[in-house]
């Protein structure tokens, strides 16, 4: 079902996760991201997944839901790996049949690339679980300010984030009520060419943007209703302020980036 | 055994996650054919999702639905063969128009039936002046209509399947008092000239109470009971309770009688009303004629 779609969902609590700077959360998945692309050893990644292993202990989320976060992926996950499996002819040949020939490279990169995406996925995904999205802008913006100089639009970016990542639920919940609504009329989504079931799509995807486009000039409407005005002179409620902790987090990250170095010395 | 039976019907939403919730919680109803009812419950009570089982687009976590006799979920190749007996008309119905044409979004269903063109034809055009769309509206896009307009082109588009059972969901919602009726007086005269099944979900009893003739009432995922509509009017207190009203007109017409001034029969609407009280007039003005 199209509900378990979960990316930009977040979990509420109260874990050390959780309770992280904003800031330095963002900067912590940087590193992590760092970590899984100088990996260049199953050993490397070996420590990239203890570092996403223990922030989800840390986390309280449960595991499955780390799993649902890569669902969606699966089908990007399995054309890059045939990709790769294809079109890498170093090391042995292991198979070969007319113009395909699978190598022990090829099989190696597969399996790689699908980790490092896998992992990508469930480190980033990890941050929006345990990080309301409106905490994340906020953080974006901060990052981003000093920019500000140079008159790039901080502020404006970080509030198109917001609300983007605000109505991505919204959309799905709509898409969800159309796609009933329909086959309730007897549209077919599910079976027939790919052609057919492409033109299926459009009596959902019609619907869905003339509702988006609905929503977006209410919410413009609502919010000049009160008063918005841009970012300037703009106070927070929450001010963003770094704790001890947040600074073992980076310390503890830049150990693991470090591990990740020193194991890719070893080769597997 | 009606055409629509459920047994033990439960509903989860979100098993396994923080966000776990118990929608539907272990229903049995069994809705006769042919009749009128009203699934009333405030928001939340399950009604929505209640009624999402009888189609087939939701399936119970436990428990069976029996649509015609014929249980769901049995045979999945039969759904939509079953989803074309039973028309769904969900919540703000307009959002779902994508046509370039109000002709072409009503035809929408039908063709989906595989039925001719020239059925097709006869059930768009037939449909369309029962919910009152003029012949000049239906080669509009129905992005031009009004609120009210676009609402019963909607509504057209479920009903020129035919199904068996026509199920609307909160049908008025956000309509003004004008429109609400209108809808209402299109879907009695619809029950009343295709002898369908119809169920109507709504949390205003004013509403359920000038259209139907039995009513089912939700509350908190469970039913709270199912009848006609001076049984369930007569726990007036409970219903309070639940945050849900029985109808202005009723609640005189019981503290009139309460007073000891005579009717016999329950009103639910005001067009009853006033011609009991103008019955009642007129006979106080015989006697002292005589």
């Amino acid at each position: 079902m199209i509900k378990d779609i979960t990316i930009g969902q977040f979990f509420p609590g109260k874990s050390v996760i959780h309770r992280l700077d904003p800031r330095i959360k963002l900067l912590l998945t940087v590193i992590y991201i760092v970590m899984l692309f100088s990996a260049k050893t199953f050993a490397g990644l070996a420590a990239g997944v203890a570092f996403l292993l223990v922030s989800f202990l840390l986390s309280g989320i449960p595991i499955k839901m780390m799993l649902k976060s890569i669902k969606p992926i699966l089908p990007i996950i399995i054309f890059t790996g045939i990709l790769n499996l294809f079109f890498i002819s170093t090391g042995e040949v292991i198979f070969s049949w007319k113009f395909i020939t699978v190598t022990t490279g090829g099989v190696r990169t597969m399996v790689f690339m699908a980790s490092r995406i896998i992992l990508l996925i469930c480190g980033t995904s990890l941050l929006t679980y345990t990080t309301s999205p409106i905490t994340l802008t906020d953080a974006i913006e901060r990052i981003l300010s000093p920019l500000k100089i140079i008159k790039f639009p901080a502020h404006e970016i970080a509030m198109m984030m917001t609300i983007a990542l605000r109505f991505i639920p919204t959309l799905i919940e709509e898409t969800d009520k159309i796609m009933s609504a329909q086959k309730a009329r007897g549209a077919d989504m599910e079976t027939g060419s790919l052609i057919k079931r492409a033109k299926a799509l459009i009596p959902i995807l019609i619907p869905l943007f003339v509702s988006a486009f609905r929503r977006a000039e209410e919410l413009a409407l609502a919010m000049e209703c009160r008063c918005y005005r841009g970012g300037e002179g703009r106070t927070r409620l929450k001010q963003l302020k770094t704790a001890p902790r947040d600074y073992v987090a980076v310390v503890l990250a830049l150990a693991f980036l470090a591990a990740v170095i020193f194991l890719n010395r070893v080769w597997i | 055994m009606g055409i629509i039976r459920t047994e033990n019907l439960t509903y989860i939403y979100g098993e396994g996650t923080p966000f776990r919730h118990v929608a539907v919680d272990c229903v049995n109803v069994d809705i006769d054919e042919g009749e009128i009812v009203g699934i009333i419950g405030h928001t939340g009570s399950g009604k929505s999702t209640l009624i999402q089982h009888f189609n087939g687009l939701l399936k119970p976590t436990s428990g069976k639905v029996f649509i015609d006799g014929e249980e769901l979920f049995a045979d999945k190749s039969r759904l939509k063969e079953i989803r074309f007996k039973v028309g769904l008309v969900f919540q703000y119905p307009e959002h779902q128009l994508f046509e370039e044409t109000v002709y072409k979004d009503i035809a929408f269903g039908p063709k989906n039936m595989g039925l001719s063109d020239d059925e097709t034809d006869r059930r768009v055009k037939e449909t369309a002046k029962m919910v009152g769309l003029g012949a000049e509206l239906l080669e509009k896009s129905p992005f031009e209509l009004s609120g009210g307009q676009k609402r019963r082109a909607a509504i057209a588009g479920v009903m020129a399947m035919e199904p068996k059972v026509l199920i609307l969901d909160e049908p008025t919602a956000g309509l003004d008092p004008r429109g609400r009726d209108r809808i209402l007086g299109m879907i009695k005269e619809y029950h009343a000239e295709k002898g369908t099944t119809v169920l109507l979900v709504s949390h205003s009893m004013e509403d359920v109470a000038k259209t139907v003739s039995k009513i089912l009432v939700m509350n908190d995922s469970k039913v709270f009971m199912y009848g006609d509509r001076s049984s369930v009017f007569a726990k007036a207190e409970q219903l309070t309770e639940m945050g849900l009203t029985v109808p202005q007109v009723t609640r005189v017409f019981d503290r009139l009688r309460a007073m000891g001034i005579g009717f016999d029969d329950e009103v639910f609407s005001i067009d009853y009303a006033k011609d009991l009280v103008m019955r009642l007039l007129k006979e106080k003005r015989g006697e002292s004629v005589d």
